[in-house]
């Protein structure tokens, strides 16, 4: 027998509570439902045991709604996220989705609003999904673009994986291009495959995009499937190990000079793990430059619940710095003063997708 | 008339995102500022303390730093060095998902 999903209800209002018990005990998948009327109530009861949903109210005393959103994404970045409000506003809407949210639904004044509202909760809380791609259930990436490849179709893929989004472009089941961060064509492929969930969706076709992978189809997945596989059981580590370290440090070199930056380094979030550099002897200095910036923008970010950190951009007469986060590490990248700036941060994404390719 | 709020019941109220910009000294006093002044005081001096705490570890790790821009989800923070104190923009971003 399947287990049943767990969701909680957090709204400062019991009448409220009440209401929603009543309206989601007619969910056909019929879900436990707990509810708390506080920030401080929620946050204990998703601490305590693992919930499918969160349905949050904005407009709340002491910890309001976005707070706890952003505290849950951080926290429990498994759980879905629903906002449904009274207010009807677009900053809020605006602001809730760049926090992460699944849906935002203004509170139903409707019978026929509250039954689209079931609908929409009911496939979001899915079933065993834990990976795949909302909106595919339990089928992965790879899965569907052979399905896509063996009927001939033409479409675009567009995947969202938290910050970052990605698309492919199938014209009569021939993959033509890739592109996601500022990389394109194969390895942009690569990137995208090797993500095991996100958020799925098609777009039209677009006949007139320019062509950047030739491999076929079928090549290109093996290959992709294959570096998967490697990375999920690497081979015994001794020189072969190290030689592929010294050969990726060389590829990194010749993108750096090739992208025309002048330094880069990387700084794991893990304070054990040492940053790395090219180019530069300072890498310990700057890298604590980038923890203290990337801890200050985090502070600002909960404050002003302005979201997660997109990328910060500093200047003096030398040089522009572009500073991006990306998954467990921080990227600070150098780029000479005379650097077109408007361009930097497509530039800066680039080199970090080249930088494990 | 004031009899009916007597029974209605005070709802919280959701702080919208700063916009405005401000002028703070190397003290992180702010100066001027055209941010909304129903906006939380001690919010915005929590921006210009670090803000200021930004620019100093900077010099301290050999970046002294002009202007720093800051892209957050939904809002988009410029902070200018301006003799020891700074100039700071804020923007609400609103996307279009």
């Amino acid at each position: 027998m399947e287990a049943r999903h767990k969701i909680l209800i957090l709204d400062d209002d019991p009448a409220f509570l009440d209401l929603y018990k009543e309206w989601l005990s007619q969910l056909p998948s019929k879900p436990e439902i707990n509810t708390a009327t506080n920030g401080a109530r929620a946050m204990a009861l998703l601490e305590a045991e693992p919930y499918r949903v969160l349905i949050c109210d904005l407009k709340m005393p002491k910890m309001d709604g976005l707070q706890v959103l952003s505290i849950v994404r951080r926290r429990f970045p498994e759980i879905r996220t629903i906002v449904m409000t009274g207010v009807e506003d677009e900053e809020f809407r605006s602001r809730a989705y760049a926090l992460g949210v699944d849906l935002f639904w203004l509170k139903p004044d409707t019978h026929q609003n509250m039954q689209m509202f079931l609908e929409c909760l009911e496939s979001l809380l899915g079933r065993d999904d834990d990976t795949g791609f909302r909106g595919v259930q339990c089928k992965s990436l790879i899965d569907i673009l052979q399905l896509e490849c063996l009927s001939q179709s033409s479409t675009v893929f567009r995947i969202t994986r938290g910050s970052s989004i990605g698309k492919i472009w199938i014209l009569n089941g021939d993959l033509i291009d890739a592109e996601t961060d500022g990389a394109r064509g194969e390895a942009a492929f690569g990137k995208i495959l090797g993500w095991k969930s996100g958020t799925f969706e098609t777009l039209p076709a677009e006949p007139e995009r320019e062509r950047t992978i030739t491999k076929s189809m079928n090549a290109l997945l093996l290959e992709v499937a294959q570096a998967i596989d490697e990375v999920a059981a690497p081979v015994e580590p001794g020189a072969a190990t190290a030689d592929a370290e010294d050969r990726k440090n060389a590829l990194r070199t010749s993108s750096l000079a090739r992208e025309g930056s002048e330094w880069v380094i990387t700084v794991p979030e893990e304070k054990t793990n040492p940053p790395q550099g090219w180019g530069t002897q300072s890498a310990n200095e700057f890298a604590g430059w980038v923890r203290y910036a990337s801890e200050a923008a985090k502070r600002l970010s909960d404050k002003l619940q302005a979201g997660p950190l997109s990328h910060m951009q500093a200047q003096n007469l030398e040089r522009t710095l572009v500073l991006l986060p990306d998954n467990n590490r921080s990227f600070l990248v150098a780029w000479p003063g005379t650097s077109d700036a408007s361009r930097l941060i497509e530039q800066t994404k680039k080199l970090a997708s080249q930088w494990e390719s | 008339m004031g009899i009916l709020s007597l029974f209605s019941k005070p709802r919280p109220h959701l702080h919208r995102l700063p916009a405005g910009s401000m002028t703070i000294d190397r003290e992180g006093h702010i100066v001027t500022s055209t941010i909304a002044s129903s906006y939380p005081r001690e919010v915005l001096e929590d921006i210009a303390d670090e803000v200021l705490r930004l620019f100093r570890e900077a010099r301290a790790a050999q970046l002294p730093l002009g202007e720093f821009k800051v892209q957050f989800a939904s809002l988009h923070l410029t902070a200018r060095e301006a003799r020891g104190g700074a100039i700071i923009f804020l923007s609400p971003s609103v996307s279009t998902t």
